[in-house]
């Protein structure tokens, strides 16, 4: 797999509920890519994984690469797929996240 | 069908407390996510791209209309209202919150039910045909010996750690709609010199190493059938390599060996196993057989069926899609299209599943099926019932007449749900299912299968088109294959070429069934029997036209 290249964010999913989560700048998991903390350089980001990976209310946290313009979108689809939900039909996250996710 | 015995349910919920305590002991932060995984597995729960996701085994695919509406009281309860049926009879929750998984599994135990061994390198849930003791052309029903290796492969101390999973299938029909030579180990049920015995294939999967199984024995006496299978097990948990995952199927196991060295270790220890097993098991499948007697068929007037086959054209065409002969000559097996077109293949919502548990219970003899085709059957109706069933199906939007045909998709969830997939599946089949849906009578029988990763849960090695969604330098890309089969005549299909991206996968289709539709001798001659008579050739020069234009 090719190396991740910056910018990045830190994404997880929820222990409780499954749900994909993104690591916001106050160090609090947020459903919002929105409110994610875009890292500017792998080094940055992956100190602050090291920390992640000791939450004890999320699983499997890791670095997504991202776009950044108006909106932060991810780069790979796999995280567009994480982000907005199952494409197959409207349902799961898109249900309840609105505008962003349509946008 | 099989009863729990008092040893079943308490064995269950004993499994269920444990659970619950594991949840409780990583909720509280007593168990780390590396140590408290395994455990979950060994539950059903996977972690999967958007929430959890619980795998719940289905035993040979037999369900009682009771244990349906529970499925479909806990769609709505834990879910959102649906449940996805798989490849391999189980049913899928896509949706539960951990903290309530151990509720939904003492839901589950309340109607005898488990999500044990659907995850792990364990033997996992056996499959079956899914007419099995209905069927015209079977030997003898292959679900008591399901259900036997089931009792015996359960929680068995010697195979929880296996090299990797095992699967097994086992048909009694003639015709094998159990895939079973993709499997590590198919079992046939035949008749030899007045008795039944077994056709073993061993080493079959599918996966990044696709392999059609070997024949391992031709005439196994039935009552030798749980010793041997243990001697099978035992020699590929030896042999079986576990220094790399990739080469740690059956499958591998036996090419590396060779199929004569394989059975000469297996004869080896089965003459030691034989003996140890010393015919309690025989006892046991004595007992498992009393509940699987045939159901007690009702003669019925058939005036008002044959009146709907003359007089009602889609009636009469569902009845040819989806209506299987029976061994008894006024029954018949209805297969539910859970492929309605545009609709996510092997997907029931809540209702549905209650709907059709209510025909179960009121014209199938409280019996369902779940097929490895990713729909759900009924396999006792009396040919009377039909048009009654037939109206109450196309009430609820399940009376899609396509079995067989080209929108009648295997399809795993891809990347719309699965860790694992490189691509989607499931947008791919809706779109031809769309595509083609006022052409598939003209097409005819086309087995089309798609798998979202190299995995291959969507059977689409053996379809007669297999189609594989990769990831190419971060873009959606499908490969085809053609010529593939599930049946007697299993062959792993043909890889045509270079991929397809999303936009060029449905013109290249296109291109595939109008050069089938060009140079089929007649409309008798289907897709697979074009490609095995002509060769791949033609199929790929149509594929890939367009490059040659270039």
């Amino acid at each position: 797999m090719a190396r991740i290249k910056a910018p990045v964010v830190i994404t997880a999913n929820d222990l409780l509920s499954g749900e994909v989560v993104y690591l916001d700048a106050s160090h609090r998991w947020s459903a919002e890519l929105s409110a994610a903390k875009v890292f500017v350089t792998i080094e940055e980001a992956e100190s602050e994984l090291a920390a992640a990976f000791n939450e004890a209310d999320v699983v499997g946290a890791y670095l997504a690469e991202v776009t950044e313009g108006a909106l932060i979108a991810p780069k790979h689809y796999r995280e567009g797929f994480r982000h907005k939900g199952p494409s197959n039909y409207f349902h799961g996250k898109q249900t309840v996240q609105g505008a962003e996710v349509a946008a | 069908m099989y009863s729990y015995q008092e040893f079943d349910r308490a064995f269950v919920r004993e499994r269920v407390d444990q659970y619950r305590d594991q949840v409780k002991r990583r909720l509280e932060g007593a168990l780390t996510e590396d140590e408290f995984k395994p455990l979950r597995l060994m539950n059903g729960v996977y972690l999967q791209l958007h929430a959890y996701m619980l795998r719940i085994a289905i035993p040979y695919g037999t369900l009682s209309s009771r244990q349906m509406r529970q499925l479909a009281f806990i769609a709505d309860k834990w879910d959102k209202g649906y449940g996805h049926f798989t490849t391999r009879q189980n049913i899928q929750f896509n949706w539960p919150r951990l903290i309530q998984t151990p509720d939904i599994l003492d839901a589950l135990a309340d109607v005898d039910m488990h999500a044990i061994q659907t995850s792990g390198n364990t033997i996992r849930n056996v499959t079956t045909d899914q007419f099995a003791g209905a069927a015209i052309d079977e030997v003898a029903d292959p679900r008591p010996y399901a259900e036997l290796i089931r009792q015996w492969s359960t929680d068995h101390p010697e195979f929880q750690f296996l090299p990797r999973k095992f699967k097994i299938a086992i048909t009694g029909a003639a015709e094998d709609r159990a895939v079973i030579r993709a499997h590590d180990i198919g079992l046939q049920l035949v008749e030899h010199e007045g008795r039944i015995a077994f056709r073993v294939f061993v080493g079959g999967g599918l996966g990044r190493t696709p392999v059609i199984g070997q024949e391992l024995v031709n005439r196994l006496p039935a009552e030798d059938l749980l010793p041997y299978l243990e001697a099978v097990l035992s020699v590929y948990n030896l042999a079986g390599r576990r220094d790399n995952k990739y080469k740690a199927r059956i499958k591998i196991t036996v090419g590396a060996m060779g199929i004569d060295a394989f059975r000469a270790k297996v004869d080896e220890a089965f003459k030691r196993l034989r003996e140890v097993f010393n015919g309690q098991d025989l006892a046991v499948l004595g007992d498992i057989q009393k509940g699987f007697e045939v159901p007690h068929y009702v003669e019925k007037s058939q005036d008002a069926y044959f009146d709907a086959l003359d007089s009602d054209s889609e009636f009469r065409e569902w009845v040819e899609r989806n209506v299987s002969a029976h061994k008894h000559p006024s029954y018949a097996s209805v297969t539910i299209s859970l492929k309605g077109h545009g609709d996510t293949p092997g997907d029931a919502t809540s209702e549905q599943m209650r709907a059709i548990a209510d025909l179960a219970e009121g014209f199938a003899h409280d019996e369902l099926r779940i097929s490895h085709e990713q729909n759900i059957v009924m396999p006792h109706v009396a040919q009377a019932d039909l048009p009654g069933i037939y109206r109450t199906l196309k009430a609820i939007g399940l009376a899609t007449a396509n079995i067989g045909l080209i929108s009648d998709i295997i399809a795993c969830p891809g990347m719309d749900y699965c860790a694992l997939a490189t691509a989607r599946s499931i947008p791919i089949a809706q779109d031809i299912a769309l595509r083609y849906a006022a052409r598939e009578a003209e097409i005819g029988h086309m087995q089309i299968k798609i798998s979202g990763c190299i995995n291959a849960c969507g059977h689409h090695h053996v379809g007669h088109v297999g189609i594989l969604g990769l990831d190419k330098a971060g873009v959606e890309n499908y490969q085809i294959t053609v010529g593939g089969s599930a049946g007697n005549d299993a062959a792993i299909g043909e890889k045509m070429g270079r991929g397809f991206s999303v936009d060029e996968l449905m013109p290249a289709l296109d291109r595939l069934i109008e050069a089938y539709l060009a140079l089929r001798l007649s409309e008798d001659e289907t897709f697979v029997a074009a490609v095995k008579r002509l060769g791949t050739v033609p199929f790929q020069e149509a594929l890939y036209v367009v490059d040659q234009a270039a």
